[in-house]
């Protein structure tokens, strides 16, 4: 069967912000692009962040990217790499004005500045009080941003693939990327796409968990397609459980929320966060408010008939304050929760948000990987930025604002390092014999199997699986059995039967194939989770509780190192912390509090 | 909220077996946590997963679920289920060409939409830092760089519906508004000029159903006059 080739000079897989940061690094370089993405770029889940980007722009107090960088580490405990960290907090200020002058709406101080408000974990004068440094449009940052980018997009005549799925990465026998196999989305038309450089920036897969306020195009699909192309994958024992999903609905409630002063109360009203973070409160690093949250309503203290939710309060705040900084959270509070946040407290609980993990890349954007003795052996052709890539800036936790930071800074470099890596001369190389034979038998089999597995039920088994056994609190023995059981879902995630056989935009295929990348992210983080054995960050197991020779539980003897997954053999391996900044110096271990 | 039975009618075209579009006749059983049409279609498409639409935020942000609800275009993730009369009848937003079930193409309407250069022009050397605006002159950007995309507004719009190629619609004319209020643009000239036309701007008769389907709450009827306004303001 002969199958369509599309040469491009470079090709980008996903148009949410890192894709599109990427697309104008080489749309304005002069490159022939493609950007696919299964969605109209506007649509992204970028669209759907909220309450902003970090930079020490200092535009409303004094501010130092060395104190951010200094936060983040700490935010990280320790498991960050420090060049990277330094790397994207000295560039936060130039991206964050360039996106200004795309246009993005942002809001303003009196004196004409961009706005910047408080949020968690980022304070002054190294780890002092909280300082403001999330730069902000209203509630809708993510949307403002993206929408800017896009817009910025036209403007570099970037050509655009809109509702094409990307399905499998091309390697050839080197390793070389070469590009990725397609499929159109109206026509069920599979292609290849021919580049000279490969960027994914597919986003996150927090539909991995039940509940989750990620959308659901949050499929892992970067991450599915390089676990297949026999890259591991790192750290993906660390997810981000937001503090302040609406109860029930999963929908995120912005950490801009509490930045311009509201308070978590339990169910008698108690600000319990004064409790565990007496300096920080509610404005303490996110694994730390949504373990205290997990607690309180463990101990039961939580609201509601089955007390199991907290209270997001902001009744106290200036209603035109509300409705100026947070609009977009009063129409969520009436949407999702029934409530009129001016007038009643938000039920909320920590709620599946962010793979810190991901597609390992330096801070350049180039992929790397352990070969011949070298951990971080560049793949040659291929770059990641934004969620799906792990640089590692967000280590055992990320900070919020600094998403959308990573995609701005990595998407950019990603695409400077592209382009430098094509103006040195890099060429298409030969397409390997069989280089769309693993997608067509992919296709195939979903068309033709029998008496396979439904792929709704199959999710909701990952779904509940990776809920019940790798959640907020982590258990030893939970974990072991959580193994076996998302093992026994692959099982079925690799025998799914759909009964829509039409070639017309067949979502039942969509989501077949976007399940079998969730599978093999859940089944990464399931294995990655059981074989730490310390908390660090979000990753907290009853079996490594806080001590006076590991506070925290955490254990930097043994366990200060980057866990790396084979998917070829399920198998784990560890690369060492990067602990040396670029030029300043290094932020030394310490016991992590707020 | 109880568990309950909720009847559908559904539209349903598949160019690869039908000839003709039709109506499907389809309940589903609905849990107590289901507000919202669009964890309907969920449970809809569990039971039948040749049932198509497009969704993606599930939260009124990214525009991707638009449909016409019971007549009326609207989100299905912000549509309370509970709020509509039964049979809850879901068409395809009007006016454009049906791909399949409830997808509609929407080149149309990204083509007006991309016709009004919809990005930022300043053509001076940017600044170091960023460029100041007042929060008074940021505040005219409210109301409309919100825009999701998703159309339900020009999809109501009786002129898009007969000029979708000539008709810039509600949306693309939010989006020049957009431009032309933002202090930090340079290119108002050029913009009015690429909407003085017959049609592109002047098609809009005030009919308003944009306002009255907007899932955002924005204006699009307003933006318009505004930029009338500036069009007489120019002439004199």
């Amino acid at each position: 069967m002969s199958i369509p080739v599309l040469k491009f000079d470079a090709v980008i897989v996903g148009a949410g912000g890192a894709g599109l940061r990427s697309a104008i690094q080489l749309s304005e370089a002069g490159l022939k692009t493609a950007v696919l993405s299964k969605v109209f770029p506007t649509r992204s889940h970028t669209v759907a962040a909220q309450g902003g980007v970090a930079a020490s722009l200092g535009n409303s107090e004094e501010d130092h990217w060395t104190w951010h960088m200094y936060d983040t580490v700490k935010g990280s405990d320790w498991l960050g790499d420090q060049d990277a960290i330094e790397f994207m907090c000295k560039k936060a200020n130039e991206v964050v004005v360039e996106l200004e002058h795309y246009g993005m709406p942002f809001d303003r101080t009196d004196n004409g500045k961009i706005y910047q408000r408080p949020f968690g974990g980022h304070m002054s004068n190294f780890g002092e009080k909280p300082v403001r440094r999330s730069c902000a449009a209203a509630d809708r940052t993510g949307h403002a941003m993206l929408h800017a980018m896009y817009q910025r997009n036209v403007k570099a005549n970037t050509q655009f693939f809109v509702e094409w799925m990307a399905l499998d990465l091309i390697r050839d026998e080197e390793g070389h990327v070469l590009g990725v196999t397609a499929m159109e989305m109206e026509t069920g038309q599979i292609v290849i796409f021919h580049a000279r450089a490969t960027i994914f920036a597919t986003g996150g897969a927090g539909r991995i968990f039940y509940s989750s306020t990620n959308a659901f195009i949050n499929t892992g699909d970067g991450l599915g397609m390089a676990a297949r192309a026999g890259i591991p994958l790192e750290d993906m024992e660390f997810w981000q459980f937001h503090p302040t999903g609406v109860a029930g609905a999963g929908v995120l409630i912005t950490e801009g929320v509490r930045g311009e002063g509201g308070i978590l109360r339990n169910s008698s009203k108690e600000r319990f966060m004064e409790r565990y973070a007496p300096n920080a409160k509610d404005l303490a690093s996110r694994d730390v408010v949504s373990r205290a949250m997990a607690t309180e309503i463990k101990e039961g203290r939580g609201c509601g008939v089955n007390k199991d939710y907290v209270l997001l309060d902001i009744t106290h705040l200036d209603p035109a304050t509300i409705m100026k900084r947070l609009p977009g959270i009063h129409e969520i509070g009436l949407q999702f929760a029934g409530v009129d946040c001016l007038k009643e407290p938000l039920p909320v609980v920590p709620t599946c948000h962010y793979q810190m993990g991901g597609i390992p890349t330096h801070y350049s954007g180039r992929v790397v990987m352990p070969k011949d003795g070298d951990m971080n052996s560049v793949v040659p052709g291929f770059y990641a930025g934004g969620e799906c890539a792990c640089a590692s800036v967000h280590g055992a936790n990320r900070l919020g604002t600094n998403s959308l930071l990573d995609l701005l800074v990595f998407g950019k470099s990603a695409g400077d390092s592209a382009v430098e890596d094509l103006k040195a001369g890099r060429a298409h190389r030969e397409l390997p014999k069989d280089v769309a034979d693993r997608t067509l038998a992919r296709i195939s089999a979903l068309d033709n199997r029998k008496g396979g597995a439904n792929v709704h039920e199959t999710r909701l088994a990952m779904q509940r699986t990776m809920q019940d056994h790798a959640g907020v609190f982590r258990f030893g023995d939970m974990l072991k059995q959580g193994v076996a059981k998302i093992l026994e879902v692959e099982k079925a995630a690799r025998q799914l039967e759909i009964k829509d056989k039409s070639m017309a935009w067949n979502t039942a295929r969509t989501e077949a194939l976007e399940m079998e990348n969730l599978i093999e992210v859940a089944k990464a983080t399931m294995v990655s989770a059981e074989a730490r054995k310390e908390s660090r960050g979000a990753h907290v197991r009853d079996d490594a509780p806080d001590s006076a020779e590991f506070p925290n539980g955490r254990n930097d003897k043994e366990w200060l190192k980057h866990t790396l997954f084979s998917p070829v053999d399920n198998s784990i391996s560890y690369k060492p912390v990067n602990m040396q900044p670029l030029t300043v110096e290094a932020v030394a271990l310490k016991t992590r509090s707020y | 909220m109880s568990k309950r039975m909720v009847q559908f009618s559904i539209y349903r075209y598949d160019p690869d077996k039908d000839d003709a579009p039709y109506m499907q006749d389809i309940s589903v059983e609905l849990e107590p946590t289901d507000r919202k049409l669009l964890d309907a279609l969920t449970k809809l498409k569990a039971k039948d997963d040749a049932i198509s639409y497009r969704r993606s935020c599930r939260e009124g942000v990214c525009g991707s679920d638009a449909m016409n609800i019971n007549g009326k275009n609207g989100l299905a993730c912000l549509t309370d289920i509970d709020s509509l009369k039964q049979p809850i009848v879901l068409r395809p937003l009007p006016g454009l060409p049906v791909i399949r079930d409830l997808i509609v193409d929407m080149t149309q309407f990204f083509k007006q939409y991309h016709s009004i250069k919809p990005y930022l022009i300043n053509n001076d050397p940017p600044p170091e830092r960023e460029r100041l605006q007042s929060p008074e002159d940021r505040e005219e950007l409210n109301g409309l760089y919100e825009c999701i995309l998703c159309a339900c507004c020009s999809t109501s719009c009786p002129s898009f519906w007969w000029n979708p190629d000539k008709f810039v619609g509600p949306a693309g004319l939010l989006a020049a508004y957009r431009f032309l209020a933002d202090t930090r643009d340079q290119a108002t000239n050029e913009r009015l000029d690429n909407l003085e036309d017959p049609y592109r701007l002047f098609r809009c008769h005030s009919i308003m159903n944009c306002v009255d389907v907007c899932p955002k709450g924005l204006n699009p009827t307003k933006a318009i006059g505004k930029i009338k306004d500036m069009m007489v303001r120019r002439a004199v």
